[in-house]
């Protein structure tokens, strides 16, 4: 537990120069020891490296507070019971994260271009309804039920778009408002009741949510996917243009309208996705699964992240890191046999402390800088 | 007023150098004139400084210019042949480029991927990072613009190097006329003279031929080739800056104020009485 503490202790120290008087003798005799000039040994060069590394890159801070929380629930909490680490655990807490993190994906790129989707967890409601009646009352075939479901979350993400891009609604509002609309044609059309999953798509269900790792895998790759999509492609770099200066993107021909479009219906994609996903998992297609809480997990696991709300940056890797923080929180809480009632508070703690954190260590980074 | 003092032009008659030529050239918003009957001609390679008071018409012309709102009447010809510009997009692609100081880079990119932006070099899925990076460095090399590192973030930069940067870019994407709106503004002498080192460059080099649009005319007087000057949407000096100096910009621009003043109160004063 010392370890990161005095990592970030150590550039301090450092910079104030090695003839000043430590405040331990062993220190000091190891301060006096040496040539002034001489540059840090071995470890306290580490430190220094390491306090540095959390400085300026966000996503290890977040990968060392998870870390910790590991050991705190795995170790410290459960006192040698080790419940944390059962396979049991491990998926609960592997389904949570991915099912946070896939949606986080999509909601960081929103954010980075400047928008938002609050409707993304009404789609995650939408699309097993749209795969059971495809298949129920129209007879279409299992896989094509499963793709225009999918399609279904497409469709809402480019209604976003075009509510937002076309017709200049505040996407906050515009998204607000077809989650409503959302929700009430699910609870109608499936008159509030719940269903199973028909017996044509079961041969599916395997790969996209019913197997133990399925939906960590599928979070594991897409996080690859849209690491790339973001740092390394045309249409990452005019995300972070569109979000960081809309005007300057636009006036340089990047067509802000179409990365737009095009963030919506990933959103949405991947909202219908893991609607699929837990409709599988849980062999039951619920009217009242989803709603708002997924999108508020998966924003807050982008702004623990890095991401800043108001546009023009963010990362993948940190939203990842996000997801599993707020998963392990989640399910050590339950494992330390905690009632889950005060984690909103721990919940509402991390976003405070990351946004706090996200803007000191920028402040702190550009004064290095400059 | 109602006299332009075209006489001391020095507009020559032939056209063959003009890169650009503005003939009567006016425009109105509903009741309000902004330019009256504007001619104005700018030389291949030649450095022209457009200077007037705020709310001369500098802002108007550059829009038109740029092809952000077409003229009331009159005509813009570009290389000989009459053009309608449509949009600033389409301006572009004819290779006149406005750039408002640094406000079209976006802070949070690096300073290849804001040269490049939207023209980025792809192997494709990915981005060509490492030619975009080679590209930018040799680039701005050759225009003498000097910053850290091509992959520093422009929010990290000076004022100065930023605004260089978007010149640079413009340069880079072919533009042969270049628009720059108050270069100058808000910037330290220090900063002013990275971008009065990097106009003076692309003189030498003839590689564009720029307006400098400025109310400040101090230091722009260095760089340009040409004045004209812009009083109440009218044209009324055009001389070369050898030929004038900051005092005699002032002395105008004042005793057009003055008479401005002196008509109101007499107006007041017919008014009251």
């Amino acid at each position: 537990m010392g370890g990161p503490v005095d990592g970030v202790g150590a550039p301090l120290g450092e910079q104030k120069g090695m003839t000043q008087v430590s405040e331990t003798a062993q220190q000091a005799a190891e301060v006096v020891g040496q040539p002034p000039q001489q540059p840090p040994r071995g470890a306290m060069r580490l430190l220094r490296d390491v306090g540095a590394l959390l400085v300026r890159q966000r996503e290890a801070t977040v990968f060392v507070v998870v870390v910790l929380l590991i050991i705190y629930f795995g170790f410290i909490s459960s006192a040698g019971r080790t419940a944390f680490f059962t396979k049991v655990d491990l998926i609960n807490l592997s389904q949570v994260a991915s099912q946070i993190i896939i949606i986080a994906l999509g909601e960081v790129l929103l954010l980075i271009c400047g928008e938002i989707d609050l409707s993304v967890g009404f789609i995650y409601q939408l699309a097993p309804f749209i795969m059971y009646f495809l298949i129920v009352d129209y007879h279409v075939p299992g896989l094509l039920a499963i793709l225009i479901a999918l399609l279904s979350g497409v469709v809402i993400g480019w209604v976003n778009g075009f509510l937002t891009v076309a017709l200049g609604l505040p996407s906050f509002i515009a998204t607000l408002g077809t989650g409503f609309v959302i929700t009430g044609i699910v609870l109608t059309t499936s008159h509030a009741r719940q269903v199973d999953i028909p017996p044509q798509v079961q041969g599916f269900g395997a790969w996209i949510g019913r197997d133990a790792w399925a939906e960590i895998i599928w979070a594991v790759i897409l996080t690859v996917i849209f690491h790339i999509l973001l740092t390394r492609t045309r249409w990452g770099l005019h995300t972070v243009a569109t979000g960081g200066n809309q005007l300057g993107a636009r006036e340089a021909g990047v067509s802000v309208a179409r990365i737009k479009y095009g963030n919506f219906m990933l959103t949405g994609l991947l909202g219908a996705l893991v609607g699929l996903q837990v409709a599988f998992q849980t062999s039951i297609i619920d009217p009242t699964a989803g709603g708002y809480q997924p999108m508020f997990y998966a924003v807050a696991a982008a702004v623990i992240g890095g991401t800043a709300v108001i546009g023009g940056s963010g990362t993948i890797i940190g939203a990842f890191l996000g997801g599993i923080m707020l998963a392990v929180l989640t399910i050590g809480f339950f494992v330390i046999g905690i009632s889950a009632n005060p984690l909103p508070i721990v919940f509402g703690g991390a976003i405070l402390i990351a946004m706090i954190a996200n803007v000191q260590l920028t402040r702190l980074r550009e004064r290095g800088r400059a | 007023m109602t006299d332009p003092q075209h006489q001391d032009a020095a507009m020559p008659p032939s056209a063959d150098g003009d890169v650009l030529r503005v003939e009567h050239i006016s425009k109105r918003y509903g009741a309000v004139t902004a330019l009256v009957d504007v001619n104005m001609h700018l030389q291949r390679g030649e450095v022209l400084g457009l200077i007037g008071d705020n709310g001369a018409g500098k802002s108007t012309l550059l829009k038109i210019l740029c092809g952000f709102q077409p003229p009331t009447s009159g005509w813009i010809i570009l290389e000989g042949q009459e053009v309608t510009l449509k949009s600033v997009d389409h301006a572009r692609s004819l290779g006149i480029d406005a750039v408002y100081q640094d406000l079209a880079l976006v802070n949070q990119l690096s300073v290849y991927h804001n040269m490049f932006l939207n023209r980025e070099p792809v192997r494709w899925p990915l981005l060509n990072n490492r030619t975009m990076r080679k590209l930018a460095r040799e680039h701005l090399d050759d225009m003498g613009v000097r910053i850290p590192s091509v992959d520093a973030q422009v929010a990290k930069l000076s004022g100065g190097q930023r605004q260089a940067i978007a010149v640079a870019r413009s340069v880079y994407s072919d533009a042969k006329i270049l628009l720059l709106d108050e270069p100058l503004a808000a910037m330290g002498v220090k900063e002013g003279a990275i971008i009065l080192d990097l106009v003076g460059r692309l003189k030498r080099e003839s590689k564009v031929s720029i307006i400098i649009i400025a109310h400040n005319y101090g230091q722009i007087l260095e760089v340009c080739d040409r004045v004209n000057l812009l009083q109440g949407g009218r044209i009324t000096l055009d001389k070369l800056s050898s030929q004038t100096s900051a005092q005699e910009l002032t002395d105008m621009v004042v005793a057009e104020y003055r008479k401005a003043l002196e008509e109101r109160q007499r107006a007041e004063g017919e008014l009251s009485a």
